[in-house]
């Protein structure tokens, strides 16, 4: 079973088709990133697949589950880390962790055993009693992805993950991201074309809501003759211009 | 339980703003000290403190509206409801969620202002706890406002119509300040039409014992919460929707 099987997803918004027939298949525990320029269509694919609208035409389904028939199916398998840090700024690290535990209807023991793997795993414990409010945003980052991923999701939406932080904490981040491999579907949308190079197994180009290509950084590489996905990515959507 | 967790952060972030605590606690008890000084010079029976204390005490809960207004709008704004709408949470613990935790939060509003009220010499009868019960229908009224505010407005125009607009129709419209009787016409009119001042005359008679003359305000009040809940749940879903 794929993680993700999309099937002709359309959306469109007044005479804006801001997805167009997408279809595309993402197996599960592969990282895969969803490239475009602003106004491609990425951000409202998410938005589909992880429930928040509902698409007009088409239909996509999450380990089996279709998002139009079973939403709350899905968003049982589903996290996402949006693209500003969501936060309750007005509760400290461990109580946003709590807030997210409560929501997924967590009892006390799983909860806490979730704190202490997710503190660890990030390093949030020297901020853990902190408001969320006055920490750094590299660290209301973190706080943002350990909230996604406490929950246990089959499948991890992260929306520009690592937007504004400097190098040593995007170093980090990625770390952290790979080591999801293999035990949890990552889908990763990002402007940073080396961090889709570093990180993904796949990388699917949109434009105009249309995809233009999907396969490995290497194959498509490959393809386009370039060395880097970044020129890669200039010629397949300069291309599609012509 | 989901609820439950989701009430528990939004009591959490509405008491730990000392602004909401001085606002709610602060603002009627210096008007009760003040109105009751100047009693104590020129004497008024308006500002008699059993005749006072009922109105203070439902004009104190018109910030319930600004304080859930203001976490909705804002919640609405950031990516953390947007991160909250992909996890198995249902609309009704989300409303249930905003609702709730305000409950206490009115009663000890209420308990405040008859406690000072009872120092400034309001005799102690079990009238007390019945007029803290007819609060109730007050609070769910000014929460309903606040839903159907945070459900359409940003944080910016809450503060606008729900802090300044609204607390002053509140005032003006009660008959806590002045007798709409010397006013007549169509102010008292369409004083009248709106719930405020039968909010206050519910909880004067209830004070004074008069059980009989609370009925007629009671419908008014419970009709007006009811009401707005119903379109404050509606616009809710509305934008959950979009």
């Amino acid at each position: 079973m794929y993680a993700i099987q999309i099937e002709g997803l359309t959306k469109k918004y007044r005479d804006v088709t801001a997805v167009d027939a997408l279809s595309l298949r993402v197996e599960q525990g592969e990282l895969f990133s969803l490239l475009g320029v602003n106004g491609a269509g990425k951000t409202t694919t998410i938005k589909m697949l992880s429930c928040l609208t509902d698409p007009d035409e088409g239909d996509a389904f999450l380990l089996g589950k279709s998002i139009r028939r079973e939403p709350a199916a899905v968003k049982e398998l589903i996290a996402v880390s949006p693209q500003e840090t969501a936060v309750a700024s007005g509760l400290s690290v461990r109580e946003n962790l709590e807030l997210i535990c409560g929501v997924h209807g967590f009892g006390k023991e799983k909860r806490n055993a979730k704190i202490r793997e997710l503190t660890e795993l990030l390093g949030l414990d020297g901020v853990i009693g902190k408001k969320a409010g006055k920490l750094s945003g590299g660290w209301q980052r973190r706080l943002s992805i350990a909230m996604a991923l406490i929950s246990e999701p089959k499948i991890l939406f992260l929306d520009e993950p690592t937007l504004g932080l400097d190098v040593i904490a995007r170093s980090e981040l990625w770390d952290l991201i790979r080591s999801l491999k293999g035990r949890v579907t990552v889908i990763l949308t990002t402007h940073y074309m080396e961090e889709a190079e570093a990180l993904s197994d796949r990388i699917a180009i949109m434009k105009d809501g249309k995809l233009l290509t999907c396969d490995t950084p290497a194959r498509i590489k490959e393809e386009t003759g370039e060395e880097s996905i970044e020129k890669a990515f200039i010629q397949i959507v300069r291309g599609a211009d012509k | 339980m989901r609820m439950m967790t989701f009430a528990k952060r939004n009591f959490k972030e509405i008491v730990r703003d000392p602004l909401n605590l001085s606002f709610l606690f602060g603002f009627p008890v210096v008007l009760l000290l003040l109105l009751s000084a100047i009693q104590a010079n020129i004497p008024v029976s308006l500002f008699e403190i059993a005749h006072l204390s009922p109105g203070v005490a439902v004009f104190g809960l018109a910030f319930l509206t600004l304080f859930s207004a203001t976490l909705i709008a804002k919640d609405r704004q950031s990516s953390l409801m947007q991160r909250l709408y992909t996890t198995p949470m249902t609309p009704v613990d989300f409303i249930l969620g905003y609702t709730l935790p305000l409950i206490p939060v009115a009663l000890a509003e209420g308990m405040a202002c008859y406690f000072f009220a009872v120092l400034l010499g309001l005799e102690i009868h079990v009238n007390i706890l019945l007029s803290l019960l007819l609060l109730l229908p007050v609070a769910l009224l000014y929460i309903g406002i606040g839903l159907l505010c945070g459900s359409v407005l940003n944080d910016k125009q809450v503060g606008g119509i729900c802090g300044a607009l609204l607390t002053n129709l509140s005032a003006w419209l009660s008959g806590i300040w002045f007798d709409l009787e010397l006013v007549g016409g169509a102010f008292l009119k369409v004083a009248n039409l709106l719930p405020f001042v039968h909010a206050v005359e519910m909880q004067r008679a209830a004070i004074a014992g008069n059980f009989a003359d609370i009925f007629p305000h009671l419908w008014w009040v419970l009709g007006y919460a009811v009401a707005i809940l119903i379109a404050a749940v509606a616009l809710f879903l509305r934008q959950m929707k979009q």
